[in-house]
């Protein structure tokens, strides 16, 4: 079960996606606004959030980002427009995955469960039982990871730069720990979007080139020049090598 | 002038039809100088000629009449022979400026001295006889052997009252002085007749070029008119004919632009509302798709009318989002908002997962060579290839043959079918938008988007798609992309899909088909 805050304006989506998703046991609230988005969000401590983008008074940019400010709760863009630059866009503000409507409830649960999977699924067992990977990699590794400044605690989820912990939300937090589990091996951005979103059908790149952007502008001395999450032209990313 | 004979109008056509305007209008030009010289030159000529022959003759008569005047009263009447030599031979070296040959008659008497022979003797006599009738001074000019000569004959009259005496005194003078001037003349009119033309070429070739000159320009314009520039203008000078075309030139390309911005307009609009429509339909879409997983799971415990019912709108729901999503993709590409996000992958891997994810992979047979590689977006070539494939299973069924290959810089997807084929007059539309080759089979299980989908997704990798049918009967759409879109794409690419309805490269050889290892 899961507590989701649903901030949408529609009534008929509202009842729609709320009877959908309390159908599979999670715990749904429904806030019609941005304004009235952002107290539930102190009220009802949600595990995560589904965000219409084109809601009444503040935007749903703009509640992205404001809840990105305090919180690290996975956030879901769940919008009708489609356009690459939408998404874009919405990925830019904070949000870790972006769904287009209109979605059935099997295809919201599965990406609420991809963003919700704290740790990056291990290769091996990637077609196997989806909670096996979330049990074992923290048995597998223990020990913190230094790469340069960058210390990378992989049991507690923890990352610091030079001492100070680095905030860094779900999508980017297990974008570098998938990325530094093989450091110096290139990754194409459909395996990232395979990997770590988990999407089973072809995604839309941009939403790995938005997560390594914010990435970049957390971990990165120079987020222009990087060295922690580098780009290899014509292939995808890679970590390092320092 | 109206009445031209027949071979000139035929060597006028063929000359407008070789030559450009210009060098027919210098010519043309060029024709009436020379005329007009030729002409002015003949006039001239014929003038100044009449006028100098005219003067020396007339001095030859008076200087002739003077000597005469001088020397007759000497003469005895009747005169002797000896006398009339003697008078001649005084007359002939009185001559001075003018060296003339003198001879005298008397009566019905010979000429002395005695004529010459031949031509200057006859018009001696014809003289002579001219003289005897009129009783007044008359002569002839005569050519011998090429010196043209002037021949007088003066009756010589008593110095009382002006009876004639009887003598008839005859001048014979070269004129070859006056035929050096006049030939003076002809050379002067040739010398200055060739710098004249010369000279008439400038103005022949600035008037062309004046001519020229707009109509060059209304050439260019209507070429930049051509090429879609509707906004040509041209500015229009003076009020002559040319300037009455440019004006009308100018009208013309204003009426054709305010009518494409007008049908732009529409066009825009056609597809904005398409736009809207597809996304106003989403938000009720998301609500519906959102519970037909409850209505699918509620279905084992309804009775069977409201089962099929539920059923049924579950099925249509899932279809109709389907729709607007096709909908929604050609809009982004009717807008300009569809970007390649190019990767490079592994073709065979990339078609394998293709058909995993959508379970074909008992109803396609693939023939895919390993290592090959290429440059591209794998979400919009999946799209393209499930489309293919879904079409070539609903109209042929299964199995579907798939065949990839690498050639001449080119990624080659082949995707074909045992199905009935494409009628031919269907063949050139089957990539537009909602067409239905079989209008009895008017709702099929696609949005009847899929083809046209396939197509903008193709061309957004400068690549081409192509439909044809095999010889041995079935569909094959052929997919043809550049290995790399970056590079390929400026070379070879054929910009908005050349090759479109290019059969050419569409159909692959059958004998590589069944050949291979299917």
């Amino acid at each position: 079960m899961t507590r989701v805050l649903l901030i949408e304006d529609d009534t008929a989506v509202q009842k729609g996606v709320t009877l959908a998703l309390r159908r599979r046991g999670h715990e749904i609230e429904v806030a019609g606004s941005g304004e009235a988005g952002l107290p539930a969000l102190q009220r009802f401590e949600p595990e995560l959030v589904l965000l219409d983008l084109m809601l009444p008074g503040m935007s749903g940019l703009e509640v992205c980002r404001r809840i990105r400010e305090e919180r690290q709760v996975p956030i879901i863009i769940l919008s009708a427009r489609g356009d690459d630059i939408d998404m874009v866009v919405g990925l830019e503000a904070g949000a870790d995955d972006y769904v287009v409507k209109p979605a059935s409830g099997e295809v919201l649960e599965a990406r609420m469960r991809a963003v919700l999977r704290r740790v990056v699924p291990q290769r091996a067992t990637a077609e196997g039982d989806v909670d096996a990977g979330a049990v074992s990699a923290p048995q597998v590794e223990t020990q913190v990871e230094t790469h340069g400044a960058l210390a990378i605690d992989r049991a507690g989820l923890l990352v610091s730069k030079a001492g100070a912990e680095v905030v860094l939300a779900p999508s980017e937090l297990k974008l570098l720990l998938f990325l530094s589990a093989a450091p110096g091996q290139v990754f194409s951005r459909q395996q990232l979007l395979e990997q770590v979103w988990e999407h089973s059908f072809y995604g839309d790149a941009r939403l790995v080139d938005a997560c390594v952007m914010r990435l970049r502008a957390k971990i990165e001395d120079d987020p222009r020049s990087p060295s922690y999450v580098q780009t290899v032209r014509g292939f995808g990313y890679r970590f390092g090598p320092l | 002038m109206t009445a031209i004979p027949r071979p000139p109008r035929r060597l006028a056509g063929w000359v407008a039809q070789r030559w450009g305007l210009r060098p027919r209008l210098v010519v043309g030009f060029l024709v009436v100088a020379v005329l007009s010289a030729l002409l002015t030159a003949t006039v001239t000529f014929r003038q100044a000629r009449g006028a100098i022959l005219e003067r020396s003759q007339e001095a030859a008569v008076n200087d002739l009449r003077t000597q005469v005047d001088s020397l007759g009263p000497d003469l005895v009447v009747p005169p002797q022979e000896e006398d009339l030599r003697d008078f001649a031979l005084r007359l002939e070296q009185a001559g001075g400026s003018h060296p003339w040959r003198v001879s005298v008659s008397y009566a019905d008497g010979p000429i002395i001295p005695g004529p010459p022979k031949g031509e200057q003797g006859s018009a001696l006599a014809s003289l002579r006889a001219a003289v005897g009738d009129r009783r007044s001074t008359v002569y002839q000019r005569v050519d011998r052997d090429g010196d043209p000569r002037l021949v007088i004959a003066m009756p010589v009259d008593f110095a009382d009252g002006g009876t004639p005496s009887g003598v008839v005194v005859y001048a014979d003078m070269s004129l070859s002085d006056e035929r050096d001037d006049i030939a003076a003349l002809v050379t002067a009119a040739q010398v200055g007749a060739v710098p004249a033309l010369v000279l008439a070429l400038v103005p022949a070739l600035i008037a062309a070029r004046r001519v020229l000159l707009p109509v060059r320009r209304l050439q260019e314009a209507a070429e930049r008119i051509t090429s879609g520039e509707l906004d040509t203008r041209l500015p229009v000078s003076g009020s002559d004919e040319l300037a009455d075309l440019t004006r009308t030139f100018n009208t013309m390309a204003a009426a054709l632009e305010s009518s494409d911005t007008e049908l732009r307009r529409m066009e825009a609009n056609a597809r904005r509302f398409a736009a809207d429509v597809s996304h106003e339909l989403r938000t009720p879409l998301s609500a519906m798709t959102a519970v037909t997983g409850v209505l699918d799971e509620e279905v084992e415990r309804l009775d069977p009318d409201t089962a099929d019912a539920v059923q049924l709108i579950s099925q249509e729901t899932a279809k109709l989002a389907r729709m607007v999503e096709d909908l929604m993709e050609i809009s982004r590409f009717d807008a300009g908002a569809a970007a390649l996000q190019l990767d490079e992958v592994d073709v065979a891997t990339a078609v394998r997962k293709t058909l995993r994810l959508r379970g074909w992979d008992d109803q396609v047979e693939a023939e895919l060579p390993e290592g090959l590689r290429a440059r591209l977006d794998p979400r919009r070539i999946d799209v393209v290839l499930a489309n293919l494939i879904s079409n070539a299973l609903r109209h042929g069924g299964a199995p579907v043959r798939l065949r990839a290959w690498a050639e001449g810089g080119r990624l080659l997807i082949d995707v074909a079918d045992d199905g009935p084929g494409i009628d031919p007059e269907a063949l050139p539309h089957v990539f537009d938008r909602f067409y239905k080759a079989d209008a009895a089979r008017a709702r099929s299980e696609g949005s009847g988007l899929g083809l046209a989908i396939a197509m903008e997704n193709t061309r957004l990798h400068h690549g081409t798609l192509t439909a044809a049918n095999a010889p041995e009967g079935g569909a094959v759409f052929t997919v043809s992309l550049p290995v790399d879109p970056d590079e390929g794409g400026g070379r070879e690419g054929a910009p908005d899909g050349a090759g479109r309805r290019d059969g050419s490269d569409g159909p692959a050889d059958p004998g590589g088909m069944s050949g291979g290892p299917m």
